[in-house]
């Protein structure tokens, strides 16, 4: 059973790194235009190299 | 807020010394907005390609900053230099052939930052990781972990539960207060009631090395119905957004002459007395007076009349109005919030504030469940208190897990999944659900009621008859039509082209503004026009005439109708309604159109006040009407009916009016949305009872003291899941 003193502030922790990753998403107003996104992934603008 | 308020409010500026101290620094204002960001409309950008055609020409366009396409609103935003205009935008898109018109920025502001809509993702972000973290430690609880162990799970679980349901619960919170304050008993009493009365116990439960711990219910609670309230909240914007988009499309600017030189100013700023151009094809901006020239006028948004009306010096003219052939210069005797067509977008607000007075299906559910589930948890209570001699340890328990397992997950979700399911299909289809409660509506309507022009035609002119005329006739009509914008003409010039008859040899063509066009043919005069000055007998219906020498041919026009008017009058018939048609255009057309269509009852020369006072009568007699109409002397009407449908080429007051905007120009989708609209409601109703099912079984269980928070789990979940997968059915 000692091993749960790894195991749960592991599986928090984990957890916690998901809800930080979607807090900076929301933040930064990465759901304002999903398709969009979907789409810009298409286009072969800036492929060769990264936009100035 | 009503969009109507919305719209009131966004042309004035916000800052009320703004009165007092009123052009420069308005103007100031005004320039630095526009020098900042202009935002265009993209209805044809539907792919990655037209995204980055897009932001490159955009870019290419010398003062552009930088570009952006925003995808799913269909909309560009550009950071511009000061000396960079929107129709320079426009031109440089339209160029690479994709269409683009300005928006008016002012307008767009609450979609743009939709602030509150981030927050409930935010919680519901917040809800869900607590919930998989709980529901982990729960699990272990249920397959058996015993004393310390499970007692260290509570704790932990409680760690995580206690701050989320104190942030995820905060909009049930602060709602349930609000309608405690106002001595009601709303659907969010009992969930918060839920929430800490389910957080609380576990906290003594756990202090206490207790068995049950609802940590795990009170979360998913939170979730489940954050959920809801974020479709809910997520349809509304959505309509909020492409209504506000419609108003935006059109940007009030008006062409003011400044000491004889045109310059183009924002409605806002156009003053009383201010002498305005208006250019052919263009609307009135304002309330006025026409000093100089000489035009047609198309009045039939106002008054739903399909003849032009001559203009000229001395002719009174409102705003809304289109300017048909010769440029108008009119002196302005209202501008803005004071012309007739703004007094009428007030008034309609108003006339809107009776239709919220409708209770929703989920109202009538909550205002009986409400007070249900406060009465059962109670008795509960009671009977343990007095079964037990006293324990209320345990009497809290059961009553607590009453609550819990009654809680309205399902409810709380019923309705606003099926309204997402059924507003989504239907924007694919081109209509515009604008208000939460216009689908429950419809189901219930019974009589249809339709405008004339605009509505079930397009108020585009179609030549009829042209095969009675000869060749030549047509030949030297076309020859003279060819060169004018009047929509008279150009519909002449269309039907004879698509006939294949070449225009004839016609010199020295001359329009006349206000009376038609002249030439020299063979050397004899030749004029194509008004029935005057042609010198030929009017006809009863809207014609155009030619005289050539010493005879006349007059060319009559119907009004087009709209492509799907016919398939619409014909469902909506076989649906079971009666389908009326009320129009303000004189009898010919009206019965025209009538019986091309199908339509049994139909009046002609009906004012704006019979039409509401129509729909009044009809409402008296218990009947439910859906009112379907584009122009100002509709909107009354729209305002008292039922529920009410205007297409998006209506003025700006009849679709504020109205719950639906038809977005395409087909109007068949009107019958689908009587439909879906009855089958949503069908859908609530099954879902209502789905839920209330659940009850029944875990109730009894939760009221003899049988339910563990594994059964509270499975039922809450069980529910919420089936009732959404029923508002997907929608077909």
């Amino acid at each position: 059973m000692e091993i749960l003193v790894i195991l749960i502030p592991v599986s928090l922790l984990l957890g916690g790194i998901g809800l930080a990753a979607f807090f900076w998403a929301m933040r930064t107003r990465q759901f304002d235009d999903p398709k969009g996104d979907a789409n810009r992934i298409l286009t072969k603008d800036w492929d060769d190299r990264p936009k100035p | 807020m009503s969009i109507a308020e919305d719209f009131a409010r966004a042309p004035i500026s916000a800052c009320p010394a703004c009165a007092v101290v009123p052009a420069a620094e308005r103007i100031a204002a005004l320039r630095a907005e526009r020098d900042g960001r202009i935002v265009l409309s993209l209805p044809g950008a539907d792919d990655a390609q037209s995204i980055s055609t897009v932001e490159t020409a955009l870019q290419a366009v010398p003062g552009v900053r930088s570009a952006r396409v925003n995808l799913t609103l269909k909309r560009a935003s550009v950071e511009t230099g000061p000396d960079v205009t929107a129709s320079a935008l426009v031109a440089a898109l339209s160029a690479i052939g994709q269409e683009a018109h300005e928006l008016d920025p002012g307008l767009l502001s609450s979609t743009e930052t939709d602030r509150q809509g981030r927050e409930l993702l935010m919680r519901v972000g917040v809800a869900f990781f607590s919930m998989m973290n709980v529901m982990l430690l729960s699990v272990a609880v249920w397959s058996g972990a015993e004393d310390a162990t499970r007692d260290l799970f509570h704790w932990i679980s409680g760690a995580i539960a206690l701050p989320t349901v104190i942030f995820c619960g905060q909009p049930f919170f602060k709602s349930a207060w609000a309608s405690l304050r106002q001595g009601k008993l709303g659907m969010d009493v009992p969930i918060s009631l839920a929430l800490i009365l389910a957080s609380s116990i576990s906290v003594y439960e756990t202090w206490h090395s207790g068995h049950h711990a609802y940590f795990d219910a009170a979360v998913m609670l939170a979730f489940f119905l954050l959920i809801g309230r974020y479709l809910d909240h997520r349809t509304r914007a959505v309509a909020r957004s492409a209504a506000e988009e419609l108003a935006a499309l059109e940007v009030p600017r008006a062409i003011v002459l400044d000491d004889g030189t045109e310059v183009e100013r924002p409605i806002a700023l156009v003053a009383v007395g201010d002498l305005v151009l208006v250019r052919p094809g263009a609307r009135m901006p304002v309330d006025g007076i026409v000093t100089h020239g000489a035009s047609e006028i198309d009045r039939s948004l106002l008054t739903g009349e399909s003849l032009p009306i001559p203009a000229q010096a001395g002719t009174i003219v409102s705003a809304g109005e289109v300017n048909l052939t010769g440029p108008l210069t009119v002196q302005v005797t209202a501008a803005g919030k004071d012309s007739s067509l703004h007094r009428m977008a007030d008034l309609v607000a108003v006339a809107e504030g009776t239709k919220t007075r409708y209770t929703s299906l989920a109202d009538r559910a909550s205002r009986l469940y409400s007070p249900l589930v406060h009465l059962l948890s109670f008795s509960a209570f009671g009977y343990w208190m007095w079964a037990t001699g006293g324990d209320a340890r345990y009497a809290i328990n059961i009553s607590a897990a009453v609550l819990i397992i009654t809680c309205p997950c399902a409810l709380g979700l019923a309705v606003p999944a099926v309204i997402t399911s059924a507003s989504g299909k239907l924007f694919r289809k081109g209509l515009l659900i604008k208000h939460g409660t216009a689908l429950e509506r419809l189901a219930e309507v019974d009589t249809v009621i339709f405008d004339k022009t605009g509505t079930l035609t397009l108020g585009m002119p179609e030549p009829q008859g042209l095969d009675d005329h000869p060749d030549e006739v047509l030949a030297i009509a076309t020859a003279l039509a060819a060169g004018s914008s009047h929509p008279l003409a150009r519909a002449l010039a269309d039907g004879v082209r698509a006939k294949g008859i070449a225009p004839a040899a016609v010199q020295d063509i001359l329009e006349v503004p206000g009376h038609g066009i002249e030439g020299r043919w063979q050397g004899n005069r030749v004029r194509l026009g008004r029935a005057d000055w042609c010198g030929a007998n009017a006809l009863a219906a809207t014609a155009t005439y030619l005289s050539l020498g010493d005879q006349s041919h007059a060319f009559a026009f119907t009004d087009r109708p709209r492509p799907g008017a016919a398939e619409a009058v014909t469902a909506l018939q076989a649906a079971g309604l009666t389908v009326e048609l009320l129009s303000g255009d004189t009898e010919a057309p009206v019965r025209d159109l009538a019986q091309r269509l199908g339509i049994g009852n139909w009046r002609a020369g009906v004012l704006p006040a019979e039409k509401s006072a129509r729909v009044a009568e009809l409402t008296a007699l218990g009947h439910k009407v859906l009112m379907v109409g584009d122009g100002l002397n509709d909107t009354a009407a729209l305002a008292a009916a039922h529920v009410s449908i205007s297409p998006a080429t209506a003025l700006d007051a009849a679709r504020v009016a109205s719950d639906i905007v038809l977005l395409g120009q087909d109007i068949a989708p009107i019958a689908d949305a009587v439909r879906i609209g009855r089958q949503s409601a069908r859908r609530m109703i099954e879902n209502f009872i789905i839920s209330g099912g659940y009850n029944v079984i875990a109730v009894p269980l939760a009221l003899v003291g049988a339910a563990t928070p594994l059964a509270a789990a499975l039922a809450m979940s069980l529910s919420s899941i089936t009732v959404s997968l029923n508002a997907m059915r929608l077909k």
